[in-house]
């Protein structure tokens, strides 16, 4: 179980969060430029990084605002947690974990930037 | 609009009738600590939307009701009479006397006019149960995540949580401990059971 420091709240149970995914996936500008399959990597393709990853949480029984977190999927510590539209706090870059089967957080914004068939 | 006639989510409740009907005769003990539940019946609800950057907003704000609205998180402001409790940073939940939600959203609307800000007449939809006695505290830690130690929460505090996985509005109203818990009217029944039998062993007693 963890506990998210909300923004607002402070620290609150986990069971009065909704989990919304990974952060920072921006919308293309000009979607009907993109092929099908650039738009489908927009919408469904996700780092699933093994190490910290920053995603959005929703704090549903509470004060019911959107925010980021920073998450280690490994041990689950929460490196960081900040407001929308905030830029993420510097010093709590997504790291390599050393795992050479762990990729990298994508660049998100940026669709079409893994092969057709996808590489992982 | 709650309508004087109407019934309440929770009328004719009192900790002896239960729903179950399982027998809920009053334990000994109600008048040396234990818990007093009681019904505040179709108090009027208002949500307010504003700019709480916008100090002409939060003006307007005083001049309808006459006090300012609480911009810390999670804290409320007012009185008994008309109390505005903080949901948001820029969403107040205002609770009036019985009947007076009315001519506060009106106030409210004239004071507002021409702002970018919003008043919703969301009286039923919601009831309020207030839980006093010296073992209040203990019987909400039952089924709250929230940490109400005095030395975290106290009185003019507010929290949006669970209670028993029913989504509540809880303020401590003052340091006896008396906590006010906004329920939605379709979980009320249920909460006020929960409640009865988790106050069971501290003695509970109807409230005014």
């Amino acid at each position: 179980m963890l506990l998210i420091d909300c923004p607002w709240c402070g620290p609150r149970d986990e069971n009065e969060f909704q989990y919304g995914g990974e952060a920072h996936i921006a919308r293309p500008k000009d979607p009907a430029l993109l092929s099908d399959a650039q738009w489908a990597d927009y919408l469904f393709m996700r780092g699933n990084p093994k190490g910290r990853h920053r995603e959005r949480w929703m704090h549903r029984s509470g004060c019911r605002r959107w925010f980021n977190v920073e998450r280690d999927t490994v041990s689950h510590a929460i490196t960081a947690v900040y407001r929308m539209g905030e830029a993420p706090p510097a010093t709590a870059k997504p790291a390599a974990t050393g795992d050479a089967t762990s990729a990298e957080p994508r660049s998100s914004g940026d669709p079409g930037q893994w092969p057709a068939g996808g590489a992982e | 609009m709650a309508d004087p006639s109407a019934l309440s989510p929770l009328a004719g409740r009192s900790p002896s009738s239960r729903a179950d009907g399982a027998a809920g005769a009053l334990p000994p003990g109600v008048g040396q600590g234990g818990v007093v539940m009681a019904e505040r019946a179709l108090v009027g609800k208002l949500v307010l939307r504003g700019d709480a950057d916008d100090a002409g907003f939060r003006d307007a704000v005083r001049g309808a009701l006459g006090f300012d609205l609480p911009l810390a998180a999670n804290t409320a402001s007012g009185a008994e009479s008309t109390t505005a409790l903080w949901l948001g940073p820029n969403e107040w939940l205002v609770a009036t006397a019985p009947g007076a939600e009315t001519a506060a959203a009106v106030s409210l609307k004239v004071a507002l006019s021409g702002r970018h800000a919003s008043v919703t007449d969301v009286s039923d939809s919601r009831t309020v149960i207030r839980l006093s006695g010296a073992n209040a505290r203990d019987v909400l830690a039952k089924g709250c995540p929230i940490d109400l130690h005095p030395r975290v929460f106290g009185p003019g505090r507010v929290a949006q949580s669970l209670v028993a996985r029913a989504g509540v509005i809880l303020h401590q109203v003052d340091e006896s401990p008396t906590f006010d818990l906004y329920v939605v009217a379709s979980f009320a029944g249920y909460l006020w059971d929960w409640l009865v039998d988790a106050a069971a062993e501290f003695g509970v007693a109807a409230g005014r």
